[in-house]
Formats: C-alpha cells, sequence, structure tokens
C-alpha cells in the first residue's frame, strides 16, 4: 500500500481488499459502510463546530468586536464549550404539542444534509459513493430538510413557528428551482452528472471560466439561491429573530436545537462544496492550460487543501452576505425568484447549450 | 325592567388569528404588547397594550419638589433624558421668570444636540436590527459611545444625566470638552458616509422601507405625530423652529422635510437631523460665552398658582410638560406629553393590510420608546 496525499484511489482500494481478505464480501459491505458512518459523523461534528466559530469570528470581524477569545487560544474551544452546554440544557417538552413529529423533526433536518453529504468528493478517491447521477441525489436528498423544518413549525404549537415553517416551505421549494436549474446549466456543458467526471473534465480549467458567461450567470445565481435555500440571512425568514422571535426552532432547546444549528451550518458547507466542486473545479488544482511550470507548481499543494479553500472562500462569501444585508420580505423573495432568477436562469440554459452546441466553450 | 341590549360583536373573519407581539419581543424594543390579528401573513388588525412598565412618574411627581422631578423625567425617554430634563427647567424658569445665564444656554443646546445624535444613532442601530441587518446594530453602538463618554466627563453619568436644574446646569463643563466634542464631530462626519452605506443606498432595505407605512400629511397632524415621523410626512412640526427656546432662535439650521411620507423618509429625516445637530453644535461649541453655569435660585422652589405648559422638540418629537401649581413646592398636578405615546397611535393605522415584517419596519421607523409611552 502506498500512502498518496495526491491520490486517495490505492489507499480506499487497499482497504477494500484487505478487509475482503480478511472476511466475506457481505461482511466487508457493512463494514466499510460502518466506517464511512463513523467518519462522516466525525467529519460533520468537526465542521459544524469549526463552521460556527468561524462564522462568530467572520461576524465579529464585520462588527468591529473581538469575537470568542476567552476558551483556549483565540476562542478556538468556544464552540466545544457551548456544545457541551447544549447538550447538558433541559429539554422543554411544550404542551398539547405533537410529541412525535416534535421528537423526529430534528433529526430529518440532520439526516437530508448528513446523507448529501457522501455524494461530494474531498479529494481524488476521497468520495463515498459515486453516483452517475451525483447530481441529481444531492439536489434531492438535501430538499428533504425543508419537510423537517415544515414539520418542526407545525409541531410546535406555536403560531410564531408555524409562520416561520410556512415562510420556509414557500422559500425552499420555489429557491430548490433556481439550483436545479443553475446547476443544469453546468451539466449541459459537462455532460454529466456525476461529480468525479465533472472534477476531472475541470482538469485543464474551471467551468467558471470555461462556460464564458451562462457559467459565470448560473455561479451567481446558485450562490444567491442556495444562500435562500439554506434558510441564511438575508434570507433568513424562517427565523427572522426580530419578527419571529426564532421562527421555526423557538421551541426547541438543549440539544434539540443545536441540531437545527448544525444542520443550517453543514447545509451551508452542503451548498459551498456542491459551488466549488461543479463551478471552482472541486479538488482540481487551479491550471492555466500551456503554463506548465505554473501548473505543476500548482500540483504540489494537495487535492484536499485545494477542495477546503474553495469550499472555505465560497462559505465566506455567503457569510459576507449574511453579515452586510438586511433581510427581504416574503413577497420580494418570491418574486425574486419567480420574476428575475428563475427566467434568467431559463434563458441561460438555453444560451449555454447554444453555446455546447457551437463548440464556443473552452 | 331593562331590556337587554345585544350589542353588535364584531366576529372575526375566517382564518384570522391572533398573535401577541410582545411584551417580551425582540423588535418591540421594550415591553410593548401588540395584540395582532393577522389572516396569513397580513396584519389585519393591531391593537397596542400599554402599561407593562408604567411607573407613574406623573403621580409620583406630585410629591416631589421641582429639583427632584428631574431626576424622573430622566426615566421616561431614556434615550432623551437631557431633553427632558431641559423641558421642566424650562417651565419652571418661565414660572418663576428667571434669565439663565448665556453660558447655561449654549451648553443646554449643546448637550440637547448630543442627546438627538446619540438618540438617532441608536434609532439607526436598533432600525437596521429590525429589518435583520444585525452589522447596523454595533455600528450605531460604537459611535454612540463617543457622546456617553463625553457626557460621563461632565455631568458623571453616561446614560440618565440629570444634569439640568433650575436656573442652570449642575456644574460647569469638563474642561476637556469642547475638545471632544471636535474630535467626535470629525470622527462621527466620516462614520456617517459608513451609515449611509450599509443601509440608505442598500437595494433590500429600500425595497423594504419606500411605500411602507404610508402616513399622510393630514393623518400626521389629525393623529399629532410630531418629530422626525411627523416631518417625514412634509409636516413642518419643528418646536424649535416655531417655538424657539434657549439658542436655537441664534443658530442656523434646516428643518428637515421630507414628502415621500413612507418609512424612509422618515429614516432620511432621521439621517439628515444627524448633519443639522452638528451642524449646531458646530456654531456653538467654540463660542461658549464665560459666566456663570447657573443663575441663583431660592434654596426651596414654589411656582406661583397657575398652570404652565412648556413644549421642547425631543428626539422623538414635541415633550409637552404641563404643572398646575397651588403655590406650593411640589406641583398640584403635572402631564406630560410624550411623543412616543401619540405616535403609537398611529401604529395600526399604518400598519393595517401590510405584512409582518412591514409592522417590525413601521414600528422601527416610528422610533418608539416604551418607557415614554407608559410612564
Amino acid at each position: 500500500m502506498t500512502f498518496n496525499i495526491y491520490d486517495f484511489t490505492s489507499f480506499t482500494t487497499w482497504i477494500d481488499q484487505s478487509l475482503n481478505s480478511l472476511m466475506s464480501p457481505t461482511l466487508a459491505l457493512i463494514t466499510e459502510m460502518v466506517i464511512i458512518g463513523v467518519v462522516f459523523l466525525l467529519f460533520y461534528a468537526v465542521v459544524g463546530l469549526f463552521l460556527v466559530y468561524a462564522e462568530r469570528k467572520v461576524c465579529a470581524f464585520m462588527q468591529n468586536r473581538v469575537g470568542p477569545n476567552r476558551v483556549g487560544p483565540y476562542g478556538i474551544f468556544q464552540t466545544i464549550a457551548d456544545f457541551i452546554k447544549l447538550l447538558m440544557k433541559e429539554l422543554v417538552y411544550i404542551k398539547d404539542s405533537d410529541k412525535l413529529l416534535f421528537n423526529i423533526a430534528p433529526f430529518i433536518v440532520i439526516i437530508a444534509s448528513f446523507m448529501a453529504l457522501s455524494a461530494i468528493p474531498f479529494a481524488k478517491g476521497l468520495h463515498a459513493i459515486d453516483f452517475d447521477i451525483g447530481i441529481l441525489y444531492v439536489i434531492a436528498v438535501s430538499s428533504l430538510g425543508v419537510v423537517g423544518i415544515l414539520l418542526a413549525g407545525w409541531s410546535s404549537n406555536n403560531k410564531y413557528s408555524l409562520i416561520g415553517a410556512m415562510r420556509s416551505g414557500a422559500q425552499i421549494v420555489s429557491y430548490e428551482l433556481s439550483v436545479g436549474l443553475s446547476l443544469l446549466t453546468i451539466i449541459v456543458l459537462a455532460g454529466t452528472m456525476q461529480f468525479s467526471e465533472i472534477v476531472e473534465m475541470q482538469s485543464d480549467g474551471w467551468f467558471l471560466f470555461k462556460g464564458h458567461i451562462p457559467a459565470f450567470i448560473a455561479f451567481v445565481v446558485f450562490l444567491i439561491s442556495s444562500t435562500a435555500e439554506t434558510n441564511r440571512g438575508p434570507f433568513d425568514l424562517a427565523e427572522a429573530e426580530s419578527e419571529l422571535t426564532a421562527g421555526f426552532h423557538t421551541e426547541y432547546s438543549g440539544i434539540k436545537f443545536a441540531f437545527f444549528f448544525l444542520a443550517e451550518y453543514m447545509n451551508m458547507f452542503l451548498v459551498a462544496s456542491i459551488a466549488a466542486t461543479v463551478f471552482l473545479g472541486g479538488w482540481m488544482p487551479f491550471h492555466i492550460s500551456g503554463w506548465a511550470g505554473f501548473n505543476t507548481i500548482m500540483d504540489y499543494i494537495p487535492p484536499f487543501v485545494w477542495y477546503i479553500g474553495k469550499t472555505a472562500f465560497v462559505i465566506w462569501l455567503m457569510m459576507w452576505f449574511k453579515w452586510t444585508f438586511p433581510r427581504l420580505r416574503i413577497d420580494q423573495l418570491l418574486t425574486l425568484e419567480w420574476k428575475y432568477l428563475l427566467p434568467i436562469n431559463l434563458v441561460n440554459i438555453l444560451l449555454m447549450a447554444f453555446l455546447v452546441l457551437m463548440h464556443w466553450h473552452f | 325592567m331593562k331590556e337587554i341590549v345585544n350589542l353588535p360583536v364584531s366576529k372575526p373573519e375566517e382564518e384570522e388569528y391572533h398573535i401577541n407581539m410582545g411584551p417580551q419581543h425582540p423588535s418591540t424594543h421594550g415591553v410593548l404588547r401588540l395584540l395582532v390579528s393577522l389572516q396569513g401573513e397580513i396584519v389585519k388588525n393591531l391593537k397596542p397594550h400599554c402599561g407593562y412598565i408604567h411607573r407613574g412618574i406623573e403621580k409620583m411627581c406630585e410629591k416631589d419638589t421641582y429639583p427632584q422631578i428631574i431626576h424622573l423625567t430622566d426615566r421616561m425617554d431614556y434615550l432623551s433624558s437631557h431633553i427632558n430634563n431641559h423641558a421642566v427647567c424650562l417651565l419652571v424658569e418661565k414660572a418663576l421668570e428667571i434669565e439663565v445665564p448665556e453660558r447655561v444656554q449654549y451648553i443646554r443646546t449643546i448637550m440637547d444636540e448630543l442627546t438627538r445624535i446619540q438618540s438617532h444613532q441608536l434609532w439607526w442601530a436598533s432600525f437596521g436590527m429590525d429589518l435583520g441587518g444585525l452589522t447596523c446594530f454595533f455600528y450605531g453602538l460604537r459611535d454612540r459611545e463617543m457622546i456617553l463618554d463625553i457626557w460621563e466627563e461632565t455631568t458623571g453619568s453616561r446614560f440618565l444625566q440629570s444634569y439640568n436644574c433650575p436656573g442652570g446646569v449642575m456644574q460647569d463643563i469638563h474642561p476637556n470638552f469642547q475638545k471632544k466634542v471636535h474630535v467626535f464631530l470629525k470622527t462621527f462626519k466620516k462614520k456617517i458616509k459608513d451609515y449611509e452605506k450599509i443601509l440608505s443606498g442598500n437595494v433590500i432595505f429600500e425595497q423594504r422601507s419606500k411605500g411602507v407605512g404610508m402616513l399622510t400629511k393630514e393623518d400626521a397632524i389629525s393623529y399629532g405625530i410630531t418629530g422626525p415621523s411627523g416631518r417625514g410626512s412634509a409636516w413642518s412640526c419643528d418646536i424649535r423652529k416655531t417655538e424657539p427656546y434657549s439658542m436655537y432662535s441664534k443658530v442656523h439650521f434646516n428643518e428637515v422635510l421630507r414628502y415621500e411620507c413612507d418609512s424612509y423618509s422618515r429614516y432620511m429625516v432621521r439621517m439628515q437631523e444627524m448633519y443639522e445637530s452638528m451642524n449646531i453644535i458646530e456654531q456653538l461649541i467654540d463660542n461658549i460665552p464665560a459666566g456663570d453655569y447657573a443663575a441663583r435660585m431660592k434654596a426651596v422652589i414654589k411656582l406661583p398658582a397657575g398652570e404652565y405648559y412648556q413644549r421642547v422638540e425631543s428626539a422623538r418629537g414635541e415633550l409637552g410638560v404641563y404643572v398646575v401649581s397651588d403655590g406650593n413646592k411640589t406641583p398640584y398636578r403635572m402631564k406630560f406629553r410624550t411623543p412616543s405615546f401619540t405616535n403609537l397611535s398611529v401604529l395600526d393605522h399604518l400598519s393595517r393590510d401590510m405584512k409582518i415584517a412591514d409592522l417590525v419596519a413601521i414600528g422601527g421607523s416610528l422610533d418608539l420608546v416604551i418607557p415614554d409611552i407608559d410612564r
């Protein structure tokens, strides 16, 4: 076995082969599933904790504050301390609430983001499932989260929560269209839905640059609509703390609240990963065709670092939106989607199809 | 036997439901409770329920002497505490026909305008937060801190200063006062550009506030909406212009009027007023004449029997103080006409058939201070 930081394929195949040589194929498959599940759980927790810390630091930076700086160096253990506090908090049960739905809702939200994570390629060969319909799968699975939000709002027996859930339903269902269509634009360019192939095709240039103007429009639309889909500011109408106190998760306490909180950040990580993979080349280094020396230098940076860097950049963009813009109103939100983004998207796909037919892309 | 009269009971529409906004709600800025009837997201009807922070200030005034009353007025509209003090002092001085030294008038006017600026800063901060721009809140508080520091040096208090007393001010200004005010003006003139950038020119903000909460001039007059909210409806109601007191007749400033009559125009009036206030302070700060900081008063202040009324322009509108005196050292009856209470009355009119988000924006644009409503 050779462990190579630039290509994990040999590492993962070695694990697979050694497991198969030790036990029966069924048992090996189950063991692999368990390993992947545990790895993802750990990854989920670490990324969630780090993102909460990052958001607090970024927001503090934008607001002339210091941010967390007491627990550990630069306050990096602050979120862990918060998490322990939330674990120990009492779970408040609401009178006359629908107990079953109330308890299930946070899990649905968290499972939706968890499932979508499995299709993301983190580096070469570091890929849990390489679907041939990867993008479709991610879109389908990540939109399950809205069910959890609707259930949370409905079962809380609280009018504020219900209003938040209604808003969230309208919002996510609408913006799902734009997310889908902007990704479809890139699928037209790539000719495949498989994440690994999409990344491979960007080895000589990211789709953002390859696809001319349509790809750029699709990227902007994807950023806007994915921000809306993750319920983040300026589209955080479902929470809207100045209007609805906390919207759909008003009545949740302790670890259940933490689940919603974590799911929000994981969704943000997820859409940032998709944006990075589909538009910015995923783990593929930045290459300019013809510049051999430059490309070799870029190749020295491990793919995993590229992936994390691109994702972090998109996440930072989304945080920047949130801490700069005021919130939209529900009718303006829907106007933006149905009257602007959707028509732009539809025209954009035609434009992209035309471009691909004429072979005008790079 | 009396006939039973069946009063027509107004039945709520089908699908209409009620929510209580407050007494603990982030956007009511205090313990105000709004009983809102909603149809979906649309506000059909709104009833304010006051009294959660009623402290009986007017009744307490009846057993306090006039210098003591000043300390109570701080607690009404805590964001324009100095202007509240000023109103009572003006009334006492008018009743006793005392001429206050010119130095006092300069100091009071500068302090009034500093109060107005910091009140508008905090309003800007919280208005931005109401609309979901959390960063505004920290910008506003950061710049307000400078004024609080200036006050702390001179008056010994950052918030509820009770700096005025009948006949003058409690103590002379701190030697650093003028220097620090200059520094503040210089800094804030740069910082207010940030305010304009982050909120005024923002597309989302304009969408959220333009055309929201239309208040015509006629409605503004009939509801008695004074202050920046009234001037946003083109009603010229600035007491500083119509009935000048202290130095306001001698300084040059514009009464800011806007004609769009919506939340955005109320917003712009307050933004412009900060510039005007800075303009007033600039005219006065270098020319504070030497002299006493208070006129000589009797140890026990007794107002001659009669009725007295004094109006001043507080940061959110016309503040009226009405006193009935029976010649004793305490007033027989005292009544405050507070701007927030009157401005609250128009909230129902403005927010009908608007969305919940608009209700929050309208409430923010009226700049309500809850202890001012309840007293």
